[in-house]
Parts: structure tokens; sequence; C-alpha cells
């Protein structure tokens, strides 16, 4: 097959306009997931917890194929998942080395718990493959109101605790001696975590949920250092993933969104990196400008 | 236990800013000090010495209600320690921030002035003008816009001093500020600190194992070793004498060059040794 051929398999863009119109709804949760993802992951980056995002989509993964094994809801079972994995590591994991070790331990039993409940599960075999790479496009219209719902409800958490869940974040050791309850926002900020990778496991499925919980930020914080500039890039990045993914995959009759979005995802950062390598780079010369300038000429204050 | 000197002399006869009586600080049945008198005036410098181990952070804990006194009373400005309180200005243990931790400088002075309260903090008025005054007051106009994790250690020091400062607090705690600064950077951000307490009148309560750079600001050393302790004026406690009874062994204080060395001290204590981490089941929480 010459690489014309290909394309031509992989694209299509017939009826590409009704297309689109029919799934409105699934675009309009698509851009939403990419808001809520965008500004989750500005605090998985201030907290460098990527690893938890993982673990926590792996049990999210087990809870969907668990309802879907018994006839529950998926998305319920999988924001179940996703919020029991997220105490565990919120609440066991007090230090750095103790919470890797919870989620490493928690990842393996629940993605062969998530197995299982495959292998036992005799229903169509799309269903499964969903669970794996999203499923947005098959989404149900009562499933995208729990969408709606559950990303206004982390919208408004976030926007009640950013300030001092930046700080506890960020600096935890003076956030704490500044009266700032930082165990209590270590939890409420895990249940968030865990609600915001069970809505973009409908996305972009259970393997692939760092495209939107971790790369915009990552790419965002290449580039900038503003506090209010890094949740910004990171939302336009993850909505221009989420939105960019579906629209694109569209035009395909065989490739699933996934791929889509964690290529835009991946382009994005790949760009940012290379920006910020060079804004590296001058930040660094100035510093030792700055040293150099101090050799020269010691400000020392009142000695 | 001995109260080697009872040289608690007070330059000034205004209420104390921090009020230690009995003090008894335990971990299970390990005692890391007891019967701890200590009063510390407006304005007055304290330097809190000793071997690893002896409870000089935790002593910066209890002030900062973080830690339980197991017997005795603490108070800081005439009220009971308690967590988040607005008379304490606090420098932690400096760790590393990486290069693309989202935060600048003037954030991590921003945060010591509103982080605490909910909300965005998007629409906060004259919040930039104060950070700008807090900048220009430690000198670090420069790289306020630089990200936090680019910045070298001396630059990080005075934003956090500038942080620190922010609500105008009554006391400074700082626990080991100097840690990991050569020697030029040491002694500016000994002398910045200096400027601020006496230009505000801010206490500083000093951890550190390193007495020099700070020697010349110092009003009264608090010398921790082992459970047993020693207050007094540098010039009472820094001696051969004072140091060698604390320890309960011969140590020796020498002056090199105008600094002042302490031989044999640090070797006595290592069974003594309590790894920071261990006191501190928080530290590194996600």
């Amino acid at each position: 097959m010459s690489a014309a051929e290909i394309f031509g398999t992989l694209f299509t863009f017939e009826d590409y306009g009704e297309l689109v119109a029919l799934l409105a709804n699934s675009l309009v949760a698509a851009a939403l997931l990419g808001v809520v993802g965008g500004l989750i992951s500005v605090f998985v980056m201030a907290r460098d917890i990527p690893f938890a995002v993982h673990g926590v989509s792996e049990l999210s993964f087990a809870g969907a194929a668990f309802a879907l094994l018994v006839g529950f809801d998926v998305v319920g079972g999988s924001i179940i998942g996703s919020i029991i994995a997220a105490l565990i590591i919120g609440v066991g994991g007090a230090k750095a080395s103790e919470k890797n070790a919870i989620i490493g331990v928690l990842m393996p039993f629940g993605l062969g718990l998530a197995i299982l409940f495959l292998a036992l599960y005799d229903g169509r075999a799309a269903s499964k493959f969903g669970l794996l790479t999203g499923q947005i496009v098959a989404i149900t219209p009562g499933q995208i109101m729990t969408l709606v719902i559950c990303s206004l409800v982390v919208l408004a958490v976030l926007a009640l605790v950013w300030r001092p869940l930046m700080f506890a974040s960020l600096d935890p050791e003076v956030a704490r001696a500044k009266g700032v309850p930082v165990s209590v926002l270590t939890i409420v900020f895990m249940l968030t975590l865990g609600l915001a990778v069970a809505l973009s496991v409908q996305v972009v499925g259970v393997l692939l949920v760092l495209a939107l919980l971790i790369t915009p930020a990552a790419a965002a914080t290449q580039v900038s250092a503003s506090p209010v500039w890094v949740p910004v890039l990171s939302v336009i990045f993850a909505v221009t993933a989420s939105v960019g993914g579906i629209l694109i995959a569209l035009g395909s009759p065989v490739v699933p969104i996934s791929p889509f979005v964690t290529t835009i995802s991946f382009l994005i950062y790949l760009v940012c990196r290379i920006i910020g390598g060079r804004r590296m780079k001058s930040l660094h010369r100035r510093r030792t400008v700055r040293a150099a300038r101090q050799h020269e000429a010691p400000a020392l204050t009142t000695p | 236990m001995a109260k080697e000197s009872d040289a608690s002399v007070q330059p000034s006869v205004r209420e104390p800013v921090i009020q230690l009586r009995d003090a008894e600080l335990r971990f299970g049945d390990r005692v890391l000090w007891h019967d701890l008198d200590l009063d510390v005036s407006p304005g007055e410098f304290v330097a809190v010495l000793g071997p690893n181990g002896t409870g000089k952070t935790s002593l910066l804990k209890v002030l900062l209600g973080q830690n339980t006194l197991s017997t005795g009373s603490a108070e800081v400005s005439g009220r009971r320690v308690h967590s988040g309180n607005s008379a304490i200005g606090y420098i932690p243990q400096q760790r590393g921030i990486d290069p693309h931790t989202p935060m600048r400088g003037r954030d991590l002075v921003r945060m010591g002035i509103d982080g605490h309260r909910w909300g965005t903090g998007l629409f906060s008025r004259g919040r930039k003008k104060k950070v700008d005054e807090l900048l220009a007051s430690v000198g670090a106009q420069d790289y306020a816009d630089a990200p936090a994790g680019t910045l070298s250690g001396g630059e990080l020091q005075r934003l956090r001093v500038a942080q620190a400062l922010a609500n105008d607090p009554s006391v400074l705690l700082c626990d080991e500020p100097l840690l990991s600064l050569d020697m030029h950077h040491q002694k500016v951000v000994a002398a910045l600190l200096h400027e601020q307490r006496v230009r505000r009148g801010t206490s500083v309560v000093f951890v550190t194992h390193e007495i020099n750079p700070i020697l010349p600001y110092v009003d009264r050393i608090l010398y921790i070793v082992g459970g047993h302790f020693l207050i007094g004026t540098p010039s009472e406690v820094m001696t051969t004498e004072s140091l060698s009874r604390l320890y309960g062994s011969p140590v020796e204080v020498v002056r090199v060059g105008g600094r002042l060395v302490v031989v044999g001290g640090e070797e006595e204590c290592v069974n003594h040794h309590v790894h920071s981490d261990e006191l501190d089941p928080e530290r590194g929480a996600i």
C-alpha cells in the first residue's frame, strides 16, 4: 500500500458535517473535560505526582470493567474505582517514597481485577475495548449529563481551594506554618483528581489518561512559570487536544479517537519543549550575569 | 539536667514575644529537652545551636503549634501557641525547587501575604504593590519574575525573608536558613535578617549549626546538647568552660581568624541523632 492509499483508508472525511452535528454533545463534553484536565494537570505538575494519575486510572478501569460486568453504569463504576484509589493514595501515602510504593502496589492489582472482570464479561467486545481507548462518541446522553455535572463539581471545588491548594502544593512547610490545612487539602485534591481521571477515561481511555492530565501542564510549565499563564495555556492545550482529536477522528472510519488526542497533546509538548529549552538557557545565562555583577559589587546590606 | 547558666538577662523590660515555661518535649519515651525557660524580647536575635537531633527544629515546631509540649507552656505574643499564627514569620530549611515548577520569585512572596486564604485570589487589589515593596526591601526586584527554580540559593533566601515578613510578624523563626549557601551569601542573608529586625523590631529565633555568619548580630544563644542546654550571651556560652560542662566532656572553643570553632563537640552526640524526616512525617506529602 502506498502512503496515499494508507491515508485514503485512514481519512475519508465522508459526511463530515453531519457527523459533527451528530456529535455536538460529545464535543461539548470533550471541551469541558479539556478544561478540567488542563486545570488539574497544573496541580499534578506542582505536586509532582504523575505516577498517581496513572495509578488512579488503573483502578478507575477496574471499576468500569466491574460495572460493565454487572450491568451497572460504566461512568459510575469508573468514578467509584478512581475515587477509592485516590483516597487510598491520599491517606496512605504521606511520604513521597511511601506514596510511590502504594501506587506501584495498587496498579497491577487494579489492572488484574479489570482483566478478570472483562474476561468474565461476555457482551460486546467493542465495549471492552472502549474502556481502554475511550468511547466518548459512543456515550449516551445520560452519561454526558453525568460528565457535565462532575466536571462542574471539580471546577467549583478548584475555584474554592485554588489559592491554599497551590500554596500547599508548592510550599507545604510555610503553608502549614500559615495554618493552611495541608493534609485536608491533599485529600480534597486527590478526590477531585479521582473524579477528573474517571471523566477523562471516557474520552481517551484508561491507557491514555496521562495525555489529558499531565501533558498539558507539563507543556505549559516549559514556557511559563506565571500562576495565571500556566493554567490558561494548560487549558488551551488540553481543549485543543481533546476537541481537536475528536474532530480529526471523525474524518476517519477506522482509527479511534485517542491516538489523535495523544498525538496532538504530544506535538504541543514537543513545541513547548523546544521553546522551553531556549528559555531555560537564557534564564540560566541571566543568573550567571547576576552572580557576576554581585561578585564585582557585593551588595552587602548594612554589615 | 543542669541549667548551666542562668544568664537570661532581659535586654528590655517589654513583654516578651516568646515565653517558654518549664517546657518539655518528648517523642515517645525519648525526651528531647526539659525544664526549658526562655523569654525572647521584641527585636532580640536568639541563635539556637547544638548537634543534629537535639530538638532545635522541634522547638520551632512547638512555637508554630505543630509539636505539642509534653509539659510546660509556650506563648507567642502573649497567646498560647497555635497553628496558623500570623504573629510568626517562618523560613523553612531550604530544599531544591524544580526549574519547571510553576512559581516565580514574586509568587513565593505573594503566597506569604494571602496564600492561606480561600478562593482563587485573582482579583486581589493592592497586593502587587505590597509584593513590590517587600521585594524592594530585600533587594530582590531583579529576579522577581524569574521562575523560582532557576534562582540561586542566595536569591531564594532573600525571597524567603520577604515572604516571612509579608504579614509584619512579631517574630521570625528561621530553620537553618544559611544551609547550602556559600560564605558570601551566608553573610549577606544574615545581614539582611539583622537589618529587617532592626528596622521592624522583629525578634529572630535562628536555628543553625554554624554560628559565625550571625555572630555579629546575636544577642543570646540557646545551646542544646543531648537534653541539656545553656542560655546566655555569645561571650558567656561560647567558651571552653561552658561548653565542656554542657557536653559533659572536654570541648575546646578556639578562635581561628575571627571565627569561632568548637572542637570535639559534635561527636559526643552521635547516639542522639534523629533523622529530621523521622520527626516530620508530613514532609513530601502529596
